[in-house]
């Protein structure tokens, strides 16, 4: 079923993706460019808590939620200690990116592969519609999902977790014998 | 709603982030550039497993594993970052060259 542009822009859901995925891209380009070490990391708040809001329109309640738990909660602090660790400059510095002359390759190349990339999905797309489903995504059906047809990959998840709470102490422990030479 | 209009949001995001990872030079900032990279492809995942009606919510499944691992890299990333400014005195990633020659 495709969809015409007058269809698509008559849509209310449109204009409300498009009030999310604006600021979601601005904020992810502010989180690559900003001069700002704190404010970059804060824009990476915005950028997730568009991609939540996206989840959510789609009725992917519990994964929208898990982001805003997860990610905003815990990672994004995460991100903050580290710039205060590593006594990263908190004004405006000019030294976060590279200079223009490697800038620019970057760019051609990430400029490219979205050119290509957009290209494949409106070729391979064109203006399917998506189909909502009438109500949310049960959080219930994707506890079961998880429970019998991923079980295994859900347990080797937890050893992966497992495996970094013990590397993350063992790497950011100082070495108690230098302690003593200290 | 079209499927394009998500793909496309994440297409977009992935190559920010790329751009991110390539020109970034401190080292926390580049662990940032890659969580907006895995954002796009979660949008991704979530968008198909709606476009598919998967009756086995796939696609929701694998984002919530990618979020689990995204959070174990960031704990590893910013260690080891922690650890090289520790040694170096420096988290820019191009002062890192001692494997270079």
């Amino acid at each position: 079923m495709t969809v015409s542009f007058t269809d698509w822009i008559t849509e209310l859901a449109n204009w409300v993706f498009l009030l999310i995925a604006i600021p979601t891209v601005a904020a992810a380009f502010f989180v690559v460019t900003a001069k700002n070490v704190v404010r970059a990391v804060l824009s990476l708040v915005v950028t997730l808590a568009g991609t939540a809001a996206l989840f959510l329109m789609l009725g992917a309640e519990f994964v929208g939620w898990t982001v805003v738990l997860v990610y905003i909660g815990a990672v994004v602090i995460l991100f903050l200690m580290g710039i205060m660790i590593t006594q990263s400059p908190l004004r405006k510095s000019t030294d976060l990116s590279q200079p223009m002359s490697t800038r620019t390759p970057a760019i051609l190349l990430s400029v490219i592969l979205f050119g290509v990339i957009a290209w494949a999905l409106i070729v391979s797309f064109g203006a399917e519609a998506i189909p909502l489903p009438d109500e949310a995504t049960r959080t219930a059906s994707i506890g079961e999902a998880l429970f019998t047809n991923w079980v295994i990959p859900f347990e080797a998840v937890s050893f992966v977790l497992l495996a970094a709470l013990i590397g993350g102490i063992t790497l950011a422990r100082r070495d108690p014998s230098e302690e003593v030479d200290a | 709603m079209t499927i394009v209009q998500f793909v496309l949001l994440g297409a977009a995001l992935f190559s920010i982030g790329l751009y991110g990872v390539l020109t970034r030079r401190n080292a926390v900032l580049v662990l940032a550039s890659v969580e907006v990279m895995l954002a796009a492809v979660n949008v991704n995942l979530v968008a198909f497993d709606v476009y598919l009606a998967d009756a086995s919510s796939a696609g929701q499944v694998m984002a919530l594993f990618i979020i689990a691992l995204a959070a174990a890299e960031v704990g590893i990333g910013i260690a080891i970052v922690l650890m090289i400014f520790r040694n170096r005195r420096s988290a820019d990633v191009d002062e890192l060259d001692t494997m270079r020659n």
